[in-house]
């Protein structure tokens, strides 16, 4: 592809690498593009992504498996194109992903990015794990399956098969039971959402997906979906409408907000900690939302709710996007950002790193013990600090 | 050429001259009033000219309709007497100069609401009061093709408004909706009092927003919740040319459950926000504009005022910040009307 | 791999040293008008040892070192001109200490102002530091080295009229200190010892600094811009004189720019103004606009536009856009203020010449002393004709600088070599010996400051 076929050719030469892409909201460091963080070198900001794909589209340099690694190191989170003064930064995210799917068209990706979506093609997860384990999750508790209830739980890939993941999604289940919440399950018919697909450029397949996912709900008779995972709500809620899906999206946090503020919730059990809550990236910064998973802590008697320097629409990805909680181009460093971010958690004095996706759950808890610091601070759900709090056993 | 339509004789018969007795700005008895008046029509200097804050009173206090203050602005412009400076005049004139392309010319069905240089403000427009408007003046990039010049009248550049105004009334009537609701006062008060006072002709029904707000709380009336809430209404200097449509304030107050605290500076008795009198040529004119938004401000805060309310994006500019350290929480009118059918008003931080 | 990014990978660690073509294709490149030029190594320390470590071996191996902070000198002053090593200070962003009494910071060379602007405004809220208009990922060091100005240049002068010491990397590898630090006392002032002159202003072509103490001042609860405008540019260097004399306000700039339309032929003047208590402000308000200024505005060839509270940072960067093409660059000169009316209008025929929008502004520095007068053009870095029109201008401002009776204040190439070809010839003498005593190798940042 030469620039011209290029979706943004016209936009592309824009960006003046002045560097506001690096930054959090309130300029504590140099550090909130995760890759930038990781890497230090200028190729990994967001600046020079962008230079590198116009040099690459015009032929002034050839693709190497550098140049994927740094295209793929970009977690989709989503810093540079909220920071970015200049006004074709709607764009950024965009131009990011189109350089990916002309890579992944013509086979140039990384090893790993591969794994990933054959993983997803052969067996419906990036894990590669069996398709028939993905209900898996439920088992020993009782969980209903999807029959047309009021709404649908969608876990997603890492809430069915990572470990520590699916405690996640089971707590879940049981706190939608006690609220009396009408909901159910795929199980093992569940299929992967294909956010992170997207994020990695295969348009096909994710069209694929999406098709296929809308026309299982539909037939089931799903309107309503919560969701464990900020991936499934972002993408069910801004690309599904666009394949002919229209569900009314919530997030797990927004659902829980209603249920506590509409007393159907009781938390007054309370908890007596200290808890400093990551904002995922899917949830804040793609979709606003910033205060429902805040309002549930500061609900919750004995909570003292601490801010993370770098909070809301400036917080530091956990580094797990865009493919990387399977890829891992960002880790093995104490640069990882999920180690800058475990670091930053403890420095607030929290004994709990609150989360509300299971990308971050793992990413950070993973950190927080190479840090060392798992006697230090806890990284838990948000599902489950309110279990906690209801006292459900 | 555009001509005031002024009566000579109207204004020399009047016997009150309450247009220059009641200025709230200059003190004057009915004799110099007489006197100063005949000056103004015959062309010939007078203090009222050099002393005028421009505030649009005038227009209202006018029973006869006879433009009082349209005419003080174009005496100004003769004798080259412009209560501001030049730089600030030529700003003025400048900042009206669209430059980032041609409008989008679409077909804008009924109802419809026109922006005018205010697209930044376009995050008021939501939800169910303004349910199905079309909006034109969308665009902040393109907003000057909008833009009423009316402004102008602060300069002693009628000259400039009759200028471009013809043009910007073709490019909305382009838009082809024959009733449009308007969102600054000073709009409205272009197509309902201006244009028609100097003789342009507006091929549509200019709506104004209070109107509109109020008939459509009328339509959701069931939703709303009395807000219980005490206001002071900031009335802008536009207001003074459509005094007709003034009682639209009470009517919504009345309406959503809000009390318009009694105090002095109301109505017929508002006070200028002193945007533009800061700036201008008169000696102490900046101490004059802190002084008369201290008496305002204090006339609110004595009075008991929770909230504020604006209908000018210029006086929010001008007043919101200081009505907020006073503990008086600044909103726009529509906004105030969202939060009574139980929204959650874009502006309510 | 050879036998250099060997032994630089054991140096920073392999992570930290790079001959990719990417990171080289980056690394060439400075954000204006400059022709890239490839280095041969893109390395990344953390430590003074690593910097000391690497110019040993460029001494060994002759290899050129290009230090670069930032980047965002827009002058191509971290260009490779002649390859070699592009060393990225921006991983030393430790902030070493900040002393409340003696008010100034100790940083490391790669601390960005933003950072340094957030940590006072948490940790120190009534100390603040000069902040140029460059985007926060400019650094400390850089901008100090480069003689740069910020929001408080009037009254307080240069960034680098701000240094209390140094530590820097000599072009031979040893590291020195300068100002009290350098006698193990606390880094609160450079005087009276002996000189970090040579290290400032020499576009690292002596040394790299790798700490550097840095001035703080008083900062106020109450901070705003006061704006004034007047038509008539013969106007603004006696008022810029009247305002100066008041004492009273911080960043005094004058500018004029052919877009947006309304500050088209006109010169705004923004005045920054800080206090304690509305008292101050009114006093300081009453001083300014109604003593001093009121005389333009009753005349009627002045008007005040308001004051408007809380600085908010300018985003220069957004100049770049303004072509829809993602580059601007910049002739930043150090002029005498009653200059203003002829830079003006003698940049803005240059600027219509080349079809370039003009852009000019005027940052007043000390007690008018001097004021940094900036002429910028736009270009569309997809349009290669653009680019050239841009050059073509700067150049021809850099000489109109000079004509004027200005100097260059961080001059690219050609504005070195116009300054060099004016300077007095005993300074000229004094600097080649400088140069070779400090750097005999001729490894740092060759190609800049050349005196032959």
């Amino acid at each position: 592809m030469t620039l011209t076929s290029y979706k943004y050719a016209d936009t592309i030469h824009r960006c003046f690498r002045c560097g506001y892409c690096k930054f959090p909201t309130n300029w504590a460091d140099v550090n909130n593009c995760p890759a930038y963080a990781r890497f230090r070198m200028e190729t990994y900001s967001c600046g020079g992504r962008l230079w590198l794909i116009r040099a690459w589209l015009s032929n002034e340099i050839e693709w190497t498996d550098h140049l994927a690694k740094i295209m793929y190191t970009c977690t989709a989170c989503k810093n540079c194109e909220e920071k970015c003064p200049l006004r074709f930064n709607v764009d950024i995210m965009n131009m990011i992903t189109a350089v990916k799917g002309e890579m992944v068209e013509r086979g140039l990706i990384p090893s790993q990015v591969k794994d990933f979506l054959e993983n997803i093609q052969r067996q419906g997860n990036p894990y590669g794990k069996a398709r028939a384990k993905r209900g898996e999750w439920t088992e020993g508790i009782e969980i209903p399956k999807y029959k047309g209830q009021d709404f649908l739980y969608y876990v997603g890939c890492v809430g069915s098969y990572d470990t520590r993941a699916q405690e996640t999604a089971r707590t879940l289940g049981k706190v939608l039971t006690k609220a009396g919440v009408s909901f159910g399950v795929l199980g093992g018919e569940e299929n992967c959402d294909g956010n992170e697909v997207n994020a990695l450029g295969e348009e096909t397949l994710f069209e694929m997906m999406a098709e296929e996912n809308v026309t299982q709900f539909k037939e089931l008779g799903v309107q309503k979906i919560v969701t464990l995972s900020p991936h499934s709500y972002n993408t069910f809620k801004n690309d599904y409408p666009l394949h002919d899906g229209n569900f009314e999206v919530f997030h797990y946090t927004q659902a829980l907000r209603d249920l506590i503020q509409g007393e159907r919730l009781d938390v007054s059990r309370g908890l007596n900690t200290r808890v400093a809550y990551h904002d995922p990236c899917f949830l804040g910064r793609w979709n606003g939302e910033y205060d429902a998973p805040r309002m549930i802590l500061n609900a919750i008697p004995g909570i003292e709710l601490v801010e993370l320097e770098k909070n809301r629409a400036g917080a530091l990805c956990c580094g797990g996007g865009g493919g990387n909680f399977y890829t891992d181009f960002l880790g093995g460093s104490e640069s990882s950002p999920a180690r800058i971010r475990a670091r930053e958690a403890y420095d607030t004095g929290a004994n709990i790193l609150a989360v509300a996706c299971p990308n971050c759950m793992t990413m950070l808890e993973d950190a927080v013990k190479a840090e060392g610091l798992e006697d230090k601070i806890d990284v838990k759900d948000i599902s489950e600090i309110v279990v906690e709090a209801t006292g459900i056993a | 050429m555009y001509e005031l339509k002024f009566n000579e004789n109207e204004c020399l018969s009047c016997v009150t001259c309450d247009c220059l007795t009641k200025c709230q700005y200059m003190d004057i008895d009915k004799d110099t009033a007489r006197t100063e008046i005949s000056k103004i029509i015959n062309g010939e200097d007078s203090f009222v000219l050099h002393n005028c804050v421009t505030c649009y009173a005038c227009e209202e206090y006018c029973e006869k309709g006879n433009h009082p203050f349209y005419l003080i602005v174009e005496r100004q412009e003769e004798l080259d007497i412009p209560p501001l400076p030049k730089p600030l005049i030529r700003r003025g004139i400048q900042t009206g100069i669209p430059f980032r392309g041609e409008p989008d010319i679409y077909e804008a069905k009924e109802p419809a609401l026109c922006m005018g240089v205010f697209s930044d403000l376009l995050y008021l427009i939501q939800g169910k009061l303004f349910d199905g408007l079309s909006l034109i003046s969308m665009d902040p990039r393109k907003m000057f093709h909008y833009f009423c010049q009316l402004m102008y009248l602060h300069y002693a550049r009628t000259s400039v408004i009759k200028e471009r105004l013809p043009k910007i009334i073709e490019t909305i009537a382009k838009h082809n909706a024959t009733e449009i609701v308007f969102f600054h006062d000073e709009c409205y008060g272009t197509y309902a009092s201006y244009a028609p006072a100097v003789g342009i002709e507006v091929p549509f029904k200019p709506v104004h927003l209070f109107e509109y707000l109020y008939n459509r709380l009328n339509e959701l009336k069931d939703e709303i919740k009395p807000l219980n809430l005490k206001v002071a209404y900031q009335r802008p200097c536009s207001s003074r040319l459509c005094s007709d449509k003034h009682h639209f304030v009470s009517d919504i107050f009345n309406l959503i459950g809000v009390e318009n605290v009694k105090r002095e500076y109301v109505d017929e008795n508002g006070l200028c926000c002193g945007g533009t009198i800061q700036g201008q040529r008169r000696e102490g004119s900046r101490l004059r504009a802190a002084d008369v938004q201290q008496r305002n401000i204090d006339d609110m805060v004595n009075a008991g005022t929770e909230v504020c309310v604006f209908n000018c994006p210029a006086c929010f500019n001008t007043l919101a910040a200081l009505v907020n350290r006073r503990g008086i929480r600044p909103v726009f009118m529509s906004d105030l009307c969202r939060l009574a059918i139980g929204e959650e008003p874009a502006g309510w931080r | 791999m050879d036998h250099v990014k060997e032994a630089l990978a054991v140096i920073v660690g392999e992570e930290h040293v790079s001959t990719e073509p990417e990171e080289l294709y980056i690394y060439s490149y400075d954000l204006g008008t400059t022709e890239p030029r490839r280095p041969d190594y893109a390395v990344a320390p953390r430590t003074t040892e690593e910097v000391r470590r690497i110019v040993e071996l460029a001494n060994q191996e002759k290899i050129p070192i290009v230090p670069l902070g930032g980047g965002l000198s827009l002058a191509g002053l971290a260009v490779p001109l002649q390859g070699g090593i592009a060393l990225d200070l921006k991983r030393m962003d430790t902030i070493i200490e900040v002393s409340e009494k003696a008010r100034y910071a100790v940083v490391e060379c790669g601390v960005s102002q933003g950072q340094l602007t957030a940590y006072l405004e948490k940790n120190h809220p009534n100390l603040m530091h000069s902040e140029p208009g460059a985007p926060p990922q400019a650094t400390i060091a850089g901008n100090v080295a480069i003689h740069g100005q910020g929001d408080l240049a009037q009254p307080y002068g240069f960034n680098s009229d701000m240094v209390n010491g140094l530590e820097v990397v000599l072009p031979t590898g040893e590291v020195c200190k300068f100002g009290s630090c350098a006698v193990g006392a606390n880094w609160y002032t450079q005087h009276p010892l002996p000189d970090v002159g040579l290290f400032l202003g020499w576009a690292g072509t002596t040394g790299i600094i790798t700490k550097v103490s840095l001035k703080l001042y008083p900062r106020k609860k109450i901070q705003g811009v006061g704006q004034f405008v007047v038509e008539d540019e013969e106007l603004i260097p006696e008022i810029i004189y009247r305002i100066t004399h008041t004492e009273a306000a911080h960043d005094v700039v004058a500018f004029s720019q052919a877009i947006p339309p309304f500050a088209s032929g006109l010169h705004h003047i923004t005045i920054n103004l800080s206090a304690d208590s509305e008292k101050e402000l009114d006093f300081k308000m009453e001083l300014i606009f109604d003593d001093t200024l009121g005389e333009y505005i009753r005349s009627g060839d002045g008007g005040f536009l308001g004051f408007n509270r809380g600085l908010q940072r300018p985003q220069i960067s957004k100049t770049a856009d303004w072509r829809k093409g993602g580059g601007f660059e910049y002739v930043g000169a150090i002029m005498p203020v009653e200059t203003y009316p002829q830079c003006y209008r003698r940049g803005r025929e240059i600027s219509e010449r080349h079809d370039i929008p003009y852009t000019v502004l005027g940052r007043v520095i000390g007690m008018s002393h001097a004021m940094m007068f900036s002429w910028t053009y736009a270009f569309n870095r997809a349009d290669l004709e653009t680019i050239r029109q841009a050059r073509e201008a700067l150049h021809e401002t850099d000489d109109l600088a000079l004509e004027l009776g200005g100097t260059i204040w961080k001059p690219g190439i050609y504005g070195q070599k116009l300054v060099l070809e004016r300077i007095d010839p005993n300074t000229l003498k004094l600097m080649k010996k400088v140069k070779q005593l400090l750097d005999p190798n001729g490894i740092m940042n060759p190609g800049n400051w050349e005196v032959s």
